[in-house]
């Protein structure tokens, strides 16, 4: 099947997104956003394959080989970094407001209602 | 969740999902990618810059701006780490004779091995840095690796020396922010020398180590800072478990 | 002369990484003076390239990369009068704010300083830039920033709430626009816009194409905070710093509208353009349901800030509206509506933070007649809630009433009414607390609000006696610029030709990968008598309102039914807002999903 690297980046995407509506520990979303990140670079990567194409590293394969798309690959290097500073800050979150709320329950949190 | 929660929630995700779905089924197979963007760059690499590691290329001198953007988030986040974290009037600080004799239960023979790893870690780090060109590496790779060298001296039980670093923590800023701006800077050498932020200023070698014009240097840039913000974050995140243990 | 494109992002990041360079060198008070300086400069930087850009369009193309065979190997930025218009007004905002802040802002020196800095240049990059990717960067930049800045009062539950829903919901924003990248990216095969909608004018629409925009756009909703993915903002807003909330209300939100024109003009138009009219409907319906709930929203509210949040999301409605209607009118409308606006709620903001300097608190029943002394704050207040309600002739009425041209010309002849009660609404939540908390007018209300949502502590140090001049006269310099962009009387017609490059793609194609085209200017038309009445209406309808939430129950023998029974029609609405962030998730998803499946079910 042709697509299913695709559906597989969708399948992530929908399995992080009801972890997040769903949770109940919110070390557990920020988990949940990790794989729905997951779903971002592989549907980057997958779009850029190219069949019986190798990295695009020409150390030891001549300059005119079948390679792989660089484009999405610097894409995804700098995606991986966002999304983990993204983690960074919202685990300090998290730590700070177990420190004020005595929990990491979501529902547990709401100062701010209406 | 409520029932009527559940409904939305259900609907949502499957609206959303099957959107996505219906939607990479009109895309060409995988493997068929065939766009010119990414054959120009492939072919253009090496003549372009003597390095044959097109991915960097691309990320560090077709795409260096994004990188900068890239660079500065990190930056800003260990920042915001650093804010979010911080002690505030009335927390209790950490008793650390007690924190290190706690740590010290771990075994002789992991920490010896933890503390030799450091070492050729560090060697390990500086290679991918400076091959960043050639191989497959580059500043990200490699201030990971930093990273993980130092966090190997906390898995070998001496994290005091962390919070010591804690304490110098300033100095870690320093690198990290020296990283941060010189990979700004070499923007505007670029700037300065040339007349457009971001050209190339160096010469571009034939082969070997000393090749890519400016990538090795932002490399090296990118590495320090990569490094010194990951080492700060997880230093905070130490002492925040440290400060746990008092209360 | 066009080399200061980078600067003007590349200074402040730069600056902010030698602020923390040199901490330790540098005398204490240091880092906010210089801090004031770097945003100066780059305002500086952004008004020369606007008087340069002029009519025209500049492309400045990094590292020297120039496009080969047509297709663009690097990052370009294409500055023109609106987008480069939008980065000096953020500039311009971020000086305001940072004297605000000046010496009295209980923070930390650097720290805050520096994330103001990378806040300011993500955004300034976000305007500037012409490719798709760069931009999902600078938004980053942006979101994170801004992220740190609103969580930045950690002893306070409610912020860190805040922090915690505007990081998830702005995360999972950013994920749908890195897919959204990634499918057109396979589809068009570029990363820079107009290569992309040169492609996309060949190509024609098909799912992909579909499912591409509705992610990218959903991405940009949720930043500009469009119901339903507004909820993150009324818990964010209410809680941030009094300076981060004049830029979060004034410049933030109007970067996801702008960010919508900017990729339909230079990228998706060419595929989707047949189908223009449903996504106009789709945005002008998503604008009025934003506006209206807004206000609806805004009356109910008793935290001041969280009030001014709400009324932020009523006029991100209006300027949904605006771009949205997809011409040059509309655009030009909505860039003169956002400046006015801008500094009206920005003005607002300033007011309450003044308040909560000298009172420490934010609540209006709480501060009921509490704020007697600070006169003149309180006529700030009051002209910047009777502004925002579009009375002409100024600012905010000048935009409004362009936008309700271009509605009308549109076919759209039902807006007009709609957004003047939308203002309306705004205004009397507005003009109410006003009263309540500067005159001591009103009763205090039988339905006590939720005591915690006011426990917002002091954020300011030293001495609470008085208003510090260095929050004053920003407030000051905040009305003025409200009232000016009615007064200059060049304005429209500038935003007019301004709007016209915006939405003019083959002239873009060519600057970018060629020789600029000449465009002409064009003119602009004045407002229309009923314009006016729109404007008086909504003013007036404003004060009556607040009276009759005043005083009402005295007087008006019917007015308690009638409010009980409006009160009764919120309660559902209100409830919608629990605080918690996986219904805002289920929300978010709905209104994606919903968005999607109106786009496709109009090609299938």
């Amino acid at each position: 099947m042709s697509v299913y690297p695709y559906i597989v980046a969708a399948w992530l995407l929908g399995a992080g997104l009801y972890g997040v509506m769903s949770s109940r520990n919110y070390v557990h979303l920020i988990i949940c956003l990790t794989v729905m990140q997951a779903s971002t670079y592989v549907l980057l990567l997958s779009v850029g394959y190219v069949s019986h194409g190798k990295a695009p590293i020409f150390a030891d394969i001549p300059t005119n080989s079948t390679v792989v798309d660089p484009v999405v690959q610097a894409l995804s290097l700098t995606d991986v970094v966002v999304e983990a500073t993204v983690v960074a800050l919202l685990l300090a979150l998290v730590v700070q407001a177990n420190k004020r709320f005595g929990t990491v329950d979501p529902n547990a949190m709401t100062r701010m209602r209406g | 969740m409520t029932p009527g929660r559940r409904v939305v929630a259900i609907v949502g995700l499957a609206l959303l999902v099957g959107g996505l779905v219906w939607g990479v089924t009109g895309l060409y197979g995988f493997g068929r990618y065939h766009a010119a963007y990414g054959r120009l760059v492939a072919r253009a690499a090496v003549p372009d810059r003597s390095a044959t590691n097109s991915v960097v290329v691309t990320a560090f001198d077709y795409r260096a701006f994004d990188t900068l953007g890239e660079e500065f988030i990190l930056f800003v986040s260990v920042i915001g780490v650093l804010v979010l974290l911080r002690r505030l009037r009335g927390e209790r600080g950490r008793d650390e004779a007690t924190a290190a004799a706690e740590d010290r239960r771990a075994s002789e023979s992991t920490r010896w091995i933890g503390l030799a790893l450091v070492g050729p870690l560090v060697v390990l780090t500086a290679y991918i840095v400076v091959h960043g060109q050639l191989t497959p590496g580059g500043g990200f790779q490699g201030g990971v690796i930093l990273m993980g060298a130092i966090a190997f001296v906390s898995v070998g039980g001496e994290s005091m020396v962390l919070l010591r670093l804690r304490r110098t923590s300033s100095w870690v800023e320093m690198v990290e922010s020296a990283g941060a701006a010189g990979f700004a800077m070499i923007g505007f050498g670029g700037l300065i020398v040339t007349g457009v932020f971001f050209e190339n200023f160096i010469s571009k070698g034939t082969s070997g180590l000393l090749t890519g014009g400016m990538i090795p240097l932002a490399n090296v840039a990118v590495g320090l800072e990569v490094g010194g913000a990951l080492l700060m974050v997880i230093a905070e995140m130490f002492d925040q478990r440290l400060r746990g243990r008092q209360s | 002369m066009s080399q200061l494109a980078p600067l003007a992002v590349a200074v402040p990041l730069l600056g902010a990484a030698l602020l923390i360079l040199c901490q330790r060198l540098l005398p204490r008070s240091a880092p906010e003076l210089l801090a004031v300086g770097i945003a100066l400069a780059t305002t500086g930087m952004t008004t020369l390239l606007l008087v340069h850009v002029g009519h025209g369009l500049t492309v400045y193309w990094f590292g020297g990369w120039h496009p080969r065979q047509g297709v663009a190997i690097g990052i370009d930025f294409s500055v023109s009068a609106i987008g480069v218009g939008l980065a000096a007004f953020v500039s311009l905002l971020m000086v305001l704010a940072l004297i605000y802040g000046l010496r009295h802002l209980d923070v930390q020196h650097p720290y805050y300083h520096v994330l103001m800095l990378t806040f300011m240049a993500g955004m300034v990059g976000f305007c500037l830039t012409g490719d798709l990717f760069n931009m999902f960067v600078m938004f980053e930049v942006m979101s994170v920033s801004a992220v740190a800045l609103v969580g930045y009062k950690i002893g306070e539950g409610a912020a860190l709430e805040g922090g915690l829903n505007f990081a998830v919901i702005n995360t999972i924003g950013a994920f749908l626009f890195l897919l959204g990248i990634a499918l057109i990216y396979a589809h068009t095969g570029a990363l820079n816009l107009a290569q992309m909608g040169a492609s996309l004018r060949h190509g024609g629409d098909d799912r992909v194409v579909v499912i591409a925009f509705t992610l990218i756009v959903g991405a940009l909703l949720i930043k500009a905070a469009v119901v339903p993915f507004h909820f993150w903002l009324a818990d964010a807003y209410a809680v941030a710093l009094t300076p981060v909330c004049l830029l979060l209300a004034g410049a933030m939100s109007e970067l996801g509208i702008y960010g919508i024109g900017q990729v339909w003009f230079t990228a998706f138009q060419g595929a989707l353009g047949p189908h223009a009219d449903v996504v106009r409907a789709i945005f002008v319906g998503a604008g009025l349901l934003t506006a209206l709930w807004g206000g609806a929203m805004a009356l109910t509210e008793d935290h001041l800030k969280r009030l001014l949040a709400f009324v932020t999301i009523s006029f991100v409605g209006v300027f949904l509206i605006g771009m949205g209607l997809l011409s040059q009118a509309g655009v030009a409308g909505t860039a003169v509506y956002v400046l006015a606006d801008g500094f009206g709620k920005a003005l607002l903001f300033a007011c309450v933070g003044i308040v909560q300097h000298r009172l420490g608190k934010v609540g209006q029943h709480r501060l009921h007649g509490r704020a007697r002394s600070l006169a003149a704050t309180g006529v700030l207040f009051a002209a910047g809630g009777v502004l925002i309600t579009s009375m002409p002739p100024f600012g905010p009425f000048l935009g409004k009433s362009m936008i309700d041209d271009a509605a009308i010309k549109a076919g759209y002849g039902f807006v007009p009414p709609l957004v003047a009660l939308a203002s309306a609404l705004c205004g009397a939540a507005v003009l109410r607390a006003g009263a309540r908390v500067f005159c001591g007018w009103g009763e205090v209300s039988r339905d006590a609000p939720d005591l915690a949502d006011e426990d917002t502590g002091p954020e300011t140090r030293g001495s609470h006696a008085r208003t510090p001049a260095t929050m004053f006269i920003p407030a000051v310099l905040l009305l003025a610029g409200a009232v000016a962009t009615g007064v200059w009387s060049g304005l429209p017609g500038l935003a007019a030709t301004a709007a016209h490059r915006f939405t003019d793609f083959t002239g873009y194609y060519a600057a970018v990968f060629g020789t600029a085209r000449h465009l002409g200017s064009v003119g602009s038309s004045s407002p229309e008598w009923f314009d006016y009445l729109y404007g008086a209406a909504a003013t007036g309808l404003a004060i009556v309102l607040a009276g009759l939430e005043l005083w009402g129950e005295r007087v008006v023998p019917g007015w308690r039914p009638a409010r009980a029974a409006g009160a009764a029609a919120i309660r559902p609405v209100r409830s919608l807002h629990s605080g918690r962030v996986g219904d805002y998730t289920a929300a978010l998803a709905l209104g994606i999903g919903v968005f999607g499946a109106l786009l496709a079910a109009t090609l299938a």
